[in-house]
């Protein structure tokens, strides 16, 4: 995965609260390989119109090069499925700005190089209304500017530094080998009981 | 009646308290003298290092992989990487489940998700409850079942209801594809420590109410962001009174509000639970870990960064009209009205009003329902059927439905005392044991605009298939909606019952 500092690119909005990881990718396209591209199957409900045709009016059919999303409260909320973080990734976007995440979303898409960017309401209203247009994310300094709108954006340090260098935590983690084997010796003289039977 | 001004007021109630500064040592984490939460001693006897940046390297004692994990073995197989800690690392088989002909799936992609699990689990050797096996069931009812979870252990699971395990006392949280693949090549996890916030209920439930109505209540009041970036610990007299099936329901929940881990200090109705399940220790190692559980709860004086009273009493049997668990009120109690709520609530209510195809300001007891479900790792555990069975003994289901148990060994246990016959009597499908409509993977879904009575735990748009509308509550008040047609108080249906 490739680090980032600064993004420019089209900003859209998305203004609904509590989009769930059910909606931006329903269960039925879980078991899909990874290969094959997770884009076509984000929002894949709400984008399309009784007779399963893309409706035109839908933010993200109408702008399909967009890669920046501003969305409502809580957004991600609901399951764990890392899918509903590469339906966005493989649909273009890199980053999501909104006034919170769930938890386990907004890990999941820093882990796939997503920005969870938390700014605000106030402010999150005011980067809507200047929707559609370009922003420019900085990562460095947590801003993103959109014409005469400029937000500040509240994002972990661990999250931003994880982006900023693309870290792969697999490789980060196998340094720590001795530190871990030297754990795990001690758990299992204090916690016997943790390897069962 | 809640209103939305009256869910601003209870917000309210939560008291903002001076967070302690803790020094942080580099491996031992946190000063000894200062009082410690459950979450602080938990935290810090998994921490193998601390970076910087704030991120913790944390031990993994149990990783519980299913189907959905696909994604995780692919990321471990493209690096050639084996599973570091086998005995560690439990499969199995719940999403994708049939739970009706198990010789003959008839899809293939269902099919191909249940070999790929059980191929990954032959290839790294790991113990793996399969469709055949007598202990199969959903990943977050067998896990306590088995007594896989303990008090003091660190488990993690590719799936948000982990937090179910937290019941029991353990760090229990679900993670991503990315962090699967992370555990199983390394047994260790990173994770940024939550803040701690303590959700106390005290007094006594009154019959035919339930930890379902608990959770369905404080997140209906605090929001399903209520606890974002918060580890939840249950206290007070309600919460020690409830059984561990009640505790497994409250923690389960957890994630609807917003927290990724819930959690209940161990205590003598914990132990009781697990004394004897397969997994857990036996004898001198029983004893030793029961010594070593005891330390295992929230210090006198201990801080929280957020606390959130509630009075048991106050808590009515409860179900959800909308399209997030916070959409949830008493069955006594009337739909809002849109033009009557504040404008940030409103266009919300709105669009949910419309999905859930029902009218501002109706009554929402008496909205008429097409099928119900009992299932889930919310609510198919023995003591939910129970319930459920009390309700239904006797009476005959307006509409069709299906019970499907936690586990089958739950399924066996309900056989035993009778209960699948008052189902089946009742008109009830009696199946087997998976996630089943609780998420529709299985192939079985509700109808588009079909309304389900269900005991699951989400009511997103599409959940249970694209078009379903979900109205989630306790087993009890499903058994009711069954019986009578349309939601109702289960409360008069079971005097005399229990
Ligand atoms: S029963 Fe539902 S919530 Fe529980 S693990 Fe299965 S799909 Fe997830």
């Amino acid at each position: 995965m490739a680090g980032w500092t600064h993004h420019d690119g089209q900003a859209i909005s998305l203004p609904l609260d509590n989009v769930d990881t059910d909606q931006l990718i329903p269960a039925r396209f879980m078991s899909i390989p990874r290969a094959q591209g997770y884009g076509g199957h984000l929002l894949y409900d709400l984008r399309r119109d009784e007779a399963g045709d893309l409706r035109s009016d839908f933010p993200v059919n109408r702008w399909p090069n967009a890669s920046i999303l501003i969305a409502g409260r809580n957004f991600g909320c609901g399951s764990s499925r890392e899918a509903a973080v590469y339906a966005l990734v493989d649909a273009g976007f890199r980053a999501v700005i909104a006034p919170g995440f769930g938890d386990i979303f907004a890990g999941n898409a820093v882990n796939n190089g997503l920005l969870p960017a938390q700014v605000e309401t106030d402010m999150v209203a005011a980067l809507t209304a200047a929707t559609p247009g370009t922003a420019q994310i900085d990562l460095e300094n947590r801003r993103i500017v959109m014409g005469d709108v400029q937000a500040e954006f509240a994002l972990g340090d661990a999250a931003r530094t994880k982006l900023i260098n693309g870290w792969d935590d697999i490789d980060l983690t196998r340094a720590e080998a001795e530190r871990i084997t030297a754990y795990r010796a001690t758990r299992a003289q204090s916690a016997p009981w943790v390897w069962p039977g | 009646m809640i209103t939305g001004l009256d869910a601003v007021e209870q917000t309210r109630r939560i008291l903002p308290r001076p967070r302690i500064r803790l020094e942080l040592g580099q491996s031992s984490g946190i000063d000894m003298t200062a009082p410690q939460t459950l979450l602080d001693k938990l935290w810090s006897a998994h921490e193998i290092r601390k970076r910087a940046d704030g991120a913790s390297l944390l031990w993994v004692d149990r990783h519980l992989v299913h189907e959905g994990s696909h994604h995780g073995f692919a990321k471990l197989a493209a690096r050639g990487l084996p599973v570091a800690e086998p005995a560690l690392t439990f499969a199995v088989v719940d999403h994708y489940a049939p739970v009706r002909d198990r010789d003959h799936i008839a899809d293939p992609d269902i099919a191909r998700m249940i070999r790929t699990l059980e191929q990954n689990a032959d290839t790294h050797g790991l113990r793996i409850f399969g469709l055949k096996d007598p202990a199969q069931g959903i990943v977050h009812v067998i896990g306590p079942e088995q007594g896989l979870t303990l008090p003091g252990l660190l488990v993690t699971c590719g799936d948000s209801h982990t937090s179910t395990h937290g019941a029991l006392g353990a760090l229990a949280f679900g993670i991503g594809a990315t962090e699967v693949a992370h555990v199983l090549a390394t047994q260790t996890v990173w994770q940024v420590k939550p803040r701690a916030m303590r959700i106390t209920v005290e007094g006594t439930l009154g019959p035919g109410v339930s930890a379902k109505d608990i959770a369905l209540n404080w997140i209906s009041r605090l929001g399903t962001d209520g606890a974002r970036g918060h580890a939840v610990e249950y206290a007070g007299s309600t919460i020690r009174g409830l059984s561990v099936e009640g505790r497994l329901t409250l923690c389960n929940l957890s994630i609807e509000g917003g927290a990724r881990f819930g959690m209940v200090a161990p205590d003598a109705v914990a132990l009781e639970y697990l004394r004897g399940r397969p997994m857990a220790p036996e004898d001198a190692v029983w004893d030793r870990a029961v010594n070593t559980w005891g330390a295992l709860h929230t210090n006198d004086g201990a801080s929280f960064d957020r606390e959130a009273q509630f009075d048991a009493a106050d808590i009515a049997p409860t179900v959800t009209w909308g399209t997030s668990p916070e959409q949830a009120l008493p069955i006594d109690a009337a739909l809002p009205d849109p033009s009557r709520l504040p404008d940030y609530k409103a266009g919300a209510a709105k669009d949910a009003l419309d999905y859930m195809g029902l009218s501002p300001g109706r009554p929402v007891e008496g909205v008429p329902v097409d099928q119900v479900f009992i299932g889930s790792c919310t609510n198919a555990r023995i003591e939910d059927l129970r319930m459920a069975a009390a309700v239904l003994a006797g009476r005959r289901a307006q509409v069709p439905g299906q019970v499907s148990p936690g586990s089958a060994l739950v399924r066996a246990q309900a056989e035993q005392e009778g209960l699948d016959r008052i189902f089946t009597n009742a008109g009830l499908d009696w199946v087997q044991s998976g996630c089943s409509l609780c998420v529709g993977m299985n192939g079985e879904m509700v109808g588009p605009g079909k309304r389900c009575a269900s005991s699951t735990n989400r009511n997103f748009r599409g959940r249970q298939g694209p078009g379903a509308r979900t109205h989630l509550m306790s087993p009890a008040m499903v058994a009711a909606a069954a019986v009578a047609g349309h939601l109702i108080d289960v409360r008069p249906m079971l005097e005399g019952r229990i």
